[in-house]
């Protein structure tokens, strides 16, 4: 661990400030995943500061029916928060198949947007990791990568984002708001977290997200769930609590007489972000739900998947995860995260 | 007329030093210390095979609080000798010396320690220090260097080797009508106890240390610290009174042990290091190991041949050695034997003792070919364990101490409702889980060990017993309270339990499940002989109504000594000492095996274990819903902390079923999830209905308390159990451990 100066913001403009004054800080909140990689000496920032106390604690219901949940809202209290277990069950039941109950006690929002891969190379400081230490290669190709990504790595990054929530609020095309030295703007939740090579920025596995120099993230804004009961947030991993998904699926559908008229999913646990495919999901629509068609989708979502020796597995569970996830979503049987029986 | 019973021996009993551990009054060796303490961090090497080309320690030094860094170019005032730096528990090599010289022997070997005014400054200190390395090959991956395994040359002291094949087992398996022959795999495991390795070094002058270890063994501690530093046995105290956890990690000296005297002998002051997790996955571990198994019966399922040959790894510089195929040759009765134990060297670290070790490992591979033999027969797992009953065990030609194990088998069967069982792979569903049922015998030594204790009776009828036996977390405190309350008729909040200090009466590291009958029984002798002593002084009084009773007469009741058949006769032990001029009689007890009962006969604990997994048919995730582990070790002198020895063995069987394994980067050489985060164990949510049964064992033999030990058999058989089951529900074998969703897709 390294030592830093310690700030407690005022304000969200006196978070902006300071970090855009110092590229090299860092946003303390629940301080569940920051500080853990400080101690690692992972996370080596020269400035750390404290939101904590800042006033974005509240989940407000808007004109539009959305809920905006603020940033330092716990995932437990969003989790049992009574609007969002109305509104939006979905992104409930992703929060509680994450983590542990202590960790969701202390962990907020804002923070699960931004926790960082659990990739074994990037959380052992002498080992190459090229989203830790640019330029040093990365470990995980050819290692030990049971864990990594199936779709949408690049040649020189293979990490996942280690999120269940995120998986919820990409099914529920959330957006993001965030304050910055430009003011605020909202970004949407698909583009909130980027791929480790985009057209953009190029193959910069360092950036886990599109945030600019100085921005914080202030909340989430989720439209009211569309779907009723036909949802489910299906997490496999490789025990049962306190375990991040070897693959999860956040499936949501709209069904008018027996058809599908609107299909959402999004996987975790395969890629640099949630992972949606637009297309494939329009392939869903104007369907009558069965085995087939699911497998069908599956197979299309899957299509560009490549594994890397330990992960290949991930390819068939994913496959088999999507297709009952969508059985579940389809049946409006959502699996419950205290069962340890999938519906 | 009165009998002599035992008011706690076998009764469920609350640990004595429960409320000090839950209120946290329990100090543990990271939680002593005093005024002025130094604090040790230490770093990690991160190759697997080299040399330390450079160590720049510069920043670390100039950093505030920093008071010294310790590296391989610190002279070290240090024995020369490889025996002076063996522990009771070494394998034979060249023992581990921190800090040695350049070399790199394994990822993770600690390279250098910063000591500072405070841990934040050590750590942060530590993080400056700048290694650059020569790197030379290494292997970690035991497969790809079977070839160069070997029978290693020197044995273990307390290992024994493989027997000598018997009958002709090539010639019977060839013969048999049945027959199967497969190859397990094992990863590495790590034992992982809550509480890290920690020492906290008290100095007082330079010959006097006084040193809170986290130890299975204070006077192990104790006795190789003064052999590497030179000092004298009666200055240097090891205490480790409160242990939280060591399954095996704590029999050896760790070296934070080193690092903290080293370092507190050359600063003249008192230093604590205390490890990191990270630290825990470098200090020993249980070894990887590829075992062949062939097994041959005749129709009726009577075993035929038993070929188990195992190769483990070890490291380059001592050759680990645990017990791992003599099992196969005595659990089941069979006339043709081969059994075959070689290792092979890898660039880790030494593995070490583990929970059950050997017998685990060795245990997956016989149990799951025993499950695959009895599919090629057509007959019941269970029936063909019967069928190939051991009555005696044929390795050694022994009989058994005692061997309830047909007890275990019929008790646990209908408990679990076994014979509810559809013997057809994937033939019992429910809704969408495919449901197994395993099962598997487990095996582990009932040893007794040379052991020492005091017990010491006051005129107030306070009595105080002593050993330096550790309490790891096992329930000792409590057992030797109930056993010396027991021998007075005393209540047991007027005992008091002195345990874990290299100072009192001499007994082995506290491993090998033989603890609670080795310094029970030294307890419990004891106190006989306090009371044998209290009968002499009571003959000395004039008159006195015990004059013609012998010390197996009598005993102590309500503070008085009394003739067992009439406790109307005796007088009050306050009167006794008061006749004789003494506050307090106090007298040692010594126990150990006998050399010629163990000419003829050998002792072991037995268990069977049934097991139902879950498996749903599309996502294949395995989870254990209900075990069913019936024990027979003995006497068993508190069930409610037995119960809780056995869980947790049970769990951890469950972690090496389907959970636990090194994850190497064999480019590297450096293992990668070393953490708990990474390294899965069992969490709660994994854990659901486990029962513990203790089938009725009475054995005078195995020890003078007729207590065998559980401290490793409730682990032994829960593995291959778990992979039975699986196979029960899947149709599919898994024959590499840990057995994770990707190998049942």
């Amino acid at each position: 661990m390294n030592r830093f100066s310690y700030v407690k913001a005022t304000s969200v403009d006196h978070a902006v400030d300071v970090l855009t004054a110092d590229p090299a800080a860092k946003v303390l909140a629940g301080g569940t995943n920051l500080v853990d990689l400080m101690k690692y000496d992972v996370e080596r920032p020269t400035t750390v500061v404290d939101i904590k106390r800042l006033p974005l604690g509240d989940i407000e219901a808007l004109d539009d029916g959305a809920l905006r949940i603020g940033a330092l809202v716990s995932n437990a209290d969003a989790a049992y928060d009574r609007q969002v277990e109305e509104n939006c069950p979905l992104l409930a039941s992703a929060i509680l198949a994450g983590a542990s109950p202590q960790l969701r006690n202390a962990a907020t929002t804002g923070g699960n947007l931004m926790q960082r891969t659990r990739c074994y190379y990037f959380y052992d400081p002498s080992a190459p990791c090229n989203k830790r230490d640019p330029g040093t290669g990365c470990g995980a190709i050819g290692g030990v990568n049971r864990i990594h990504a199936i779709l949408g790595a690049s040649a020189s990054c293979i990490a996942t984002h280690p999120s269940d929530m995120c998986v919820g609020l990409a099914a529920l095309d959330a957006v993001v708001e965030v304050s910055g030295p430009q003011g605020k703007r909202d970004i949407a939740f698909e583009d909130f977290h980027r791929l480790p090579k985009d057209d953009e920025r190029g193959d910069r596995p360092d950036l886990d997200n599109t945030l600019q120099l100085g921005e914080i993230v202030t909340g989430v804004r989720v439209p009211r769930q569309a779907f009723g009961q036909n949802y489910t947030y299906l997490k496999l991993r490789d025990r049962l609590s306190y375990a991040f998904a070897l693959v999860s699926v956040a499936a949501g559908l709209t069904l008018e007489n027996g058809v599908i008229t609107s299909a959402s999913v999004a996987l975790g646990g395969v890629a640099h972000k949630p992972w949606r495919d637009k297309r494939a999901e329009d392939m869903l629509k104007g369907q009558t739900p069965s085995r087939e068609i699911f497998t069908a989708f599956a197979e299309r979502i899957l299509s560009p998947a490549v594994g890397q020796g330990d992960n290949d597995f991930k390819i068939s569970l994913a496959r088999r995860a999507i297709v009952r996830a969508l059985a579940q979503a389809a049946s409006g049987t959502p699996q419950r995260q205290s069962q340890k029986s999938y519906a | 007329m009165q009998t002599n019973e035992r008011l706690y021996v076998g009764r469920p009993t609350r640990r004595v030093e429960g409320k000090l551990k839950v209120t946290g009054a329990a100090p543990y060796s990271a939680e002593q210390g005093q005024e002025g303490l130094l604090f040790g961090v230490m770093v990690p090497a991160t190759i697997a095979a080299g040399d330390i080309s450079n160590i720049d320690t510069s920043a670390a030094l100039a950093f505030p609080g920093v008071v010294d860094v310790f590296t391989h170019e610190t002279k070290q005032n240090v024995a020369w000798w490889d025996r002076k730096w063996m522990d009771q528990t070494a394998s034979p090599g060249h023992p581990f010396r921190p800090l040695h010289s350049e070399r790199i022997l394994y990822d993770g070997q600690p390279v250098a320690m910063v000591v500072a005014e405070t841990f934040e400054a050590a750590r942060d200190a530590a993080s400056l220090i700048r290694v650059s390395y020569r790197e030379s090959e290494h292997v970690t991956d035991i497969r790809t260097v079977l070839d160069e395994s070997y029978d290693p040359p020197k044995k273990r002291s307390g290992i024994p080797a493989a027997p000598k094949p018997r009958g002709e087992p090539e010639a019977a398996y060839e013969a048999a009508p049945i027959k199967i022959s497969a190859d397990y795999w094992l990863e590495t495991e790590y034992h992982n106890p809550m509480e890290m390795f920690a020492t906290t070094v008290l100095w007082e002058d330079d010959e006097h240390l006084t040193i809170y270890d986290k130890t299975q063994g204070s006077q192990n501690s104790r006795d190789y610290v003064c052999s590497v530093f030179g000092l004298k046995t009666e200055n240097v105290r090891v205490d480790n009174a409160f242990v939280g956890g060591a399954f095996g990690a704590g029999l050896r000296p760790r070296h934070q042990l080193f690092m903290a005297v080293m370092a507190s002998l050359k600063l003249k002051r008192s230093v604590r290091v205390e490890m990191t997790r990270r630290d825990m996955f470098y200090l020993s571990h249980r070894p990887s190991m590829l075992q062949t198994i062939s097994l041959a019966c005749d129709a009726t399922g009577k075993l035929q041949s038993v070929i188990h040959h195992a190769v483990a790894g070890t490291s380059r510089y001592e050759d680990y050695q645990e017990v791992v195929v003599n099992w196969s040759g005595l659990a089941y009765a069979c006339e043709n034997a081969k059994l075959t134990y070689e290792l092979t060297q890898v660039d880790t670290a030494t593995p070490g003792d583990m929970r059950a070790p050997g017998s685990a490992s060795g245990n997956v591979a016989l149990e799951s070919a025993m499950d695959e033999l009895a599919y090629a027969a057509g007959i019941d797992p269970l029936e063909l364990r019967i069928i190939n009953f051991a009555p005696y065990d044929q390795n050694d030609d022994k009989e058994f101490t005692s061997k309830a194990l047909h007890a275990c088998y019929r008790q646990g069967a209908a408990q679990f409702g076994w014979e509810k069982r559809n013997a057809e792979p994937g033939s019992m569903q429910e809704g969408n889980e495919l449901i197994g049922w395993g099962m598997a015998t487990g095996f582990w030594d009932a040893q007794l060990q040379n052991a020492a204790a005091k017990a010491r009776l006051s005129s107030d009828g306070h009595l105080i017993v002593s050993a330096a036996a550790s309490d790891i977390g096992t329930g000792t405190y409590t057992m030797m309270a109930q056993v010396a309350a027991d021998e007075f008729h005393m209540a047991i909040e007027d005992v008091t339990v002195k345990l874990g200090d290299s100072t009192l009466p001499q007994t082995a590291v506290q491993g090998g499940s033989w603890t609670a009958a080795s310094t029970g029984g030294a307890v419990q002798a004891a106190c006989l002989a306090v009371i044998a002593t209290l009968l002499k002084q009571a003959q000395a009084i004039k008159n006195s109504p015990l004059k013609d009773a012998k010390a197996d007469e009598v005993t102590v009741r309500d503070g008085r000594l009394v003739l067992i058949i009439n406790d109307q006769t005796g007088v009050a032990v306050a009167d006794i000492m008061a006749a004789a001029g003494v506050s307090f009689v106090e007298e040692e007890g010594k126990i150990g095996p006998s050399k010629l009962q163990m000419l003829k006969y050998i002792s072991y604990t037995h268990s069977a274990v049934f097991v139902e997994v879950r498996v749903d048919k599309d996502l294949r995730i395995p989870r254990v819903t209900r075990i069913v582990s019936a024990i027979a070790a003995g006497k068993i002198i508190n069930p409610k902390a037995a119960r809780s020895q056995i869980l947790g063995g049970v769990v951890m069987g469950m972690g090496m079923a389907l959970h636990e394994e090194g994850m190497f980067d064999h480019r590297s050489g450096r293992l990668m999830n070393h953490n708990l985060a990474e390294y899965h164990v069992p969490a709660h949510a994994d854990v659901e209905n486990i029962e513990v049964i203790f089938v009725e064992e009475h054995d005078d033999l195995a020890s003078p308390l007729g207590v065998k030990g559980l401290g490793e058999i409730g682990l032994v058989g829960v593995g291959a159990a778990i992979g039975n089951a699986i196979y029960h529900a899947t149709g599919t074998r898994v024959r590499e451990l840990p057995i994770t969703v990707d190998k049942l897709l």
